[in-house]
């Protein structure tokens, strides 16, 4: 869209405008950063954005985390393209992220594809992308490489760090690794570990990468990406994303052409919707990343008191959120986290939002989490005082 | 739920010492919950069923968890609050018995508010129309209720002393005050106070701790 154009969605929309991605690099030899798995990473690139301003306290900084797949465009739009951030509907002028009052910033994780360091990137070891030589990461590496941004951005403690999904993760993270920085946590639709059905789960799909052969053993970067197994992998997660009800109501058995066609094309809605997701996944997302990525949750464990225990109190605030239909991360899940806070006896509120879009929810049930979300992050901040108003 | 609802809410905001923790199970829109942490200064959670209650809960700044109360306590620690309300909450619990048991090990005081099934009226309409009673503490028809537990004062007595529960004190609501002589008669609802498992003093000031 032209600037015109991106100037009257910005007014229509309460959009934060044109936004940049900017690049902090860190972690130079010999000063490489460590990683859980006990290799060195050095240098890292991390991508981010900000939107709003921080104040002189430098006390209403939020950070906000991705899921999976996601990048360090949140919101707003890059000059020149029209897909605003991927959690644009969230976070703006008024919005639940209300960047008139607090400072949002989002970065791309660590392995990730979209300008921080991953296996797509340059070793300057050799001069080519690491491809598997690219160490193992895990979220509390995500985090650590985070931490440095906040510390390079001066900001001594976060308003809030909130996410979904694998951003969930890494919220629950933050708190776990640096408790004395995060004043609230908004994590959603997320687990304290993957159960056997989600690792399974990113099992297929990692499988399904490796066995295209065109995958060449992580070294397909001169030739171009493992399409067919790429493409699979996100066909598997996008079902997984859904409900059966958004699924029937999307598609129910509709087909593309009126008619069956006996043969193996992509007769039905669904497929050809699968088809599409598949195909432009490929376009935007490196294969070696979603494997890296994908070990990296499957990792992930804060169960048994590695969150807050009694021997470890946190004066961290809690909001958890869920979806009544969503399977990949089933409200149990999210009461799990509660629970472990209630041990904690942390400060914790917990809402299940009945939706029917299933793991997407977090993505597009706007309304019932900005009132959570706005009202939580205006506790935190004002206190008790500002509420008056709403006393009734 | 009636008009008696405030008086109700009058009594148990009255019982609370100011600071103190207050867990409320089944706390509603949080409009309790508030009025102890703006007046009282208390330390105050919720736990609430119904969605669009949490939402309201939340637009007060309260921290309320979405859940039922059943098999939500397990995991607070002992003592970990100075008072459990269970107010209007009781009558819609399956297993009143473990429910009043983990309260009385997370609270050192448990508060307990419920309708007199024993009211006079109740028994009027009972014994001469023959049907179920619908009265201002018992506002419901039979068939959309959602109490699944009907008892009187006489019979919440007989349970505390039947279980060996402490009871501190007991406040008997008419339709516009409390009430002293015969209770079981004439009380629209009832406050009882219960002692707490008296878990281990040593562990409170750690709670504290935590909390603060």
């Amino acid at each position: 869209m032209s600037i015109s154009e991106a100037q009257k969605y910005i007014t229509d929309q309460g959009s934060v405008g044109i936004v940049e991605t900017q690049y902090y690099t860190f972690a130079e030899a010999p000063h490489e950063l460590i990683l859980e798995c006990g290799k060195s990473l050095g240098s890292v690139t991390l991508a981010y954005e900000t939107y709003g301003a921080l104040n002189a306290e430098r006390s209403n900084a939020i950070l906000v985390v991705h899921a999976l797949s996601g990048d360090a465009h949140a919101a707003g739009v890059h000059r020149g393209e029209d897909n605003p951030g991927w959690w644009d509907d969230m976070i703006g002028p008024g919005k639940a992220f209300d960047t008139d009052r607090y400072f949002v910033i989002c970065s791309n994780v660590i392995g990730g594809c979209k300008g921080s360091t991953g296996p797509s990137s340059i070793n300057p070891k050799t001069g080519k992308p690491y491809a598997l030589d690219f160490p193992m990461i895990t979220v509390a590496d995500m985090v650590n490489a985070q931490r440095h941004l906040i510390d390079h951005l001066g900001i001594g403690k976060l308003l809030s760090v909130a996410g979904g999904s694998m951003g969930g993760m890494q919220v629950l993270q933050w708190v776990a690794s640096y408790p004395e920085r995060v004043r609230s946590a908004i994590p959603i639709a997320t687990a304290l570990k993957h159960s056997p059905q989600q690792i399974a789960f990113n099992e297929v799909v990692r499988q399904s990468i490796m066995a295209d052969p065109d995958w060449r053993q992580g070294n397909y970067y001169e030739y171009g990406q493992p399409a067919k197994g790429l493409a699979v992998a996100r066909m598997i997660g996008h079902i997984t994303f859904m409900s059966d009800q958004s699924m029937e109501e999307k598609f129910s058995r509709r087909l593309k052409n009126g008619d069956y066609s006996f043969k193996f094309g992509a007769d039905f809605e669904v497929e050809g919707y699968l088809r599409y997701r598949g195909d432009s996944f490929v376009r935007r997302f490196d294969a070696n990343s979603y494997l890296y990525i994908t070990k990296a949750v499957d990792y992930f464990d804060l169960s048994n008191g590695k969150l807050v225990s009694r021997e470890k109190p946190i004066d961290t605030r809690f909001l958890a959120i869920s979806f009544k239909s969503d399977w990949l991360y089933p409200s149990v899940q999210s009461q799990e986290i509660v629970r472990a806070l209630q041990a904690g006896l942390a400060d914790v509120t917990y809402c299940e939002i009945s939706s029917t879009y299933g793991h997407d929810a977090f993505l597009v049930e706007v309304k019932e989490q900005t009132e959570l979300i706005r009202h939580f992050l205006e506790k935190t901040y004002y206190g008790y005082d500002v509420l008056t108003s709403h006393d009734a | 739920m009636t008009h008696n609802h405030r008086l109700d809410h009058d009594i148990v905001f009255g019982l609370i010492e100011p600071g103190s923790r207050v867990l409320d199970l089944g706390c509603g829109d949080g409009a309790l919950l508030f009025r102890l942490a703006r007046e009282k200064s208390a330390l105050v959670r919720g736990i609430e069923c119904d969605e669009q209650a949490v939402q309201t809960c939340v637009r007060k700044g309260l921290s309320v968890l979405h859940g039922n109360i059943e098999g939500g306590l397990d995991e607070y620690p002992d003592c970990s609050f100075d008072y459990v309300i269970m107010n209007q909450t009781m009558q819609e619990v399956r297993k009143v018995d473990c429910v009043i048991q983990q309260a009385r090990r997370i609270g050192r005081k448990v508060v307990v508010g419920f309708p007199n099934f024993a009211h006079f009226k109740s028994r009027l309409i009972m014994f001469f129309k023959g049907k179920a009673p619908v009265t201002d503490s018992l506002p419901y028809l039979w068939y959309d209720t959602p109490n699944v537990r009907f008892l009187s004062v006489e019979d919440f007595r007989e349970f505390c002393l039947g279980k060996g529960i402490p009871v501190l004190e007991a406040h008997y609501l008419g339709q516009a005050g409390e009430i002293r002589r015969l209770p079981n008669l004439r009380a629209l609802n009832a406050v009882f106070v219960l002692a707490g498992n008296a878990g281990a003093p040593d562990r409170m000031e750690d709670d504290e701790k935590n909390l603060s």
